[in-house]
């Protein structure tokens, strides 16, 4: 039997845009409001899981080509150098700095070093997540 | 009155959720307890709004959107599962 899933595969087109976009702004509004790294990880993975469930693992490879493994290294690299960076100017170790700065268009903000320790955590949690989810699902 | 309401509609909800559950032991096919999922999965997401205005907070909004992403995305791996027998396929077969 020919099997269509033309439905579910639009639906997918569009809903993994809803979904990711919402997971940039649950990264983004983790400093003041419930969410952050984890749950925007989380949520990032569970949209490109949407796109290998409509359609599968090597379409999702050749339009998302992203060795997570790597993600997963780039992720603890980026945590740790935020971590130890103010030690190599006189500060004690996960010192964090902010500063509020004026940027175009959007006007006064507040930007902390802690949202770089964040994007670390995002990173590891996404390349952990779709590299559980790949080896399960290719596995035989 | 407007939270004697609030409960009133929660303990509905309630029964509603437990109405899903029979369906979830009890129900003879698969696609049944699916369906009775997703059900108690939209059910659940009103009782959390419903919390939300007893409580008098704006904090469970991003919990009701993640629960609505969840329980479509649980939805589409169990239904995929029931029809082709395999949830994530390496190759498509056309």
């Amino acid at each position: 039997m020919k099997t269509n899933d033309v439905i579910i595969q639009f639906t997918a087109k569009i809903v993994f845009f809803i979904i990711f976009f919402f997971s940039i702004h649950i990264f983004m509004a983790g400093h003041y409001t419930p969410g952050g790294g984890f749950v925007g990880g989380l949520l990032t993975s569970s949209a490109i899981v949407l796109l290998v469930l409509a359609y599968d693992l090597n379409t999702v490879r050749t339009v998302l080509p992203i060795n997570y493994i790597h993600l997963i290294a780039t992720g603890l690299l980026l945590a740790l150098g935020t971590a130890a960076f103010p030690m190599f100017i006189g500060k004690p170790f996960f010192t964090h700095f902010f500063d509020y700065f004026t940027l175009p268009l959007i006007g006064k903000t507040s930007l902390h070093t802690a949202m770089l320790f964040d994007a670390g955590v995002y990173l590891v949690v996404v390349g952990v997540t779709m590299t559980i989810i790949q080896r399960i699902g290719e596995d035989d | 009155m407007i939270d004697k309401l609030l409960l009133v509609a929660l303990a509905l909800f309630s029964i509603s959720i437990a109405l899903s559950l029979y369906r979830v032991i009890r129900g003879p096919s698969m696609p049944d307890r699916a369906i009775a999922l997703d059900t108690i999965g939209v059910n659940l997401l009103s009782s959390i709004a419903i919390v939300s205005i007893v409580l008098k907070t704006k904090a469970y909004l991003e919990a009701i959107l993640i629960l609505g992403i969840l329980a479509f995305i649980g939805t589409i791996a169990f239904s995929k599962y029931i029809e082709r027998g395999v949830i994530v396929e390496r190759k498509s077969n056309d």
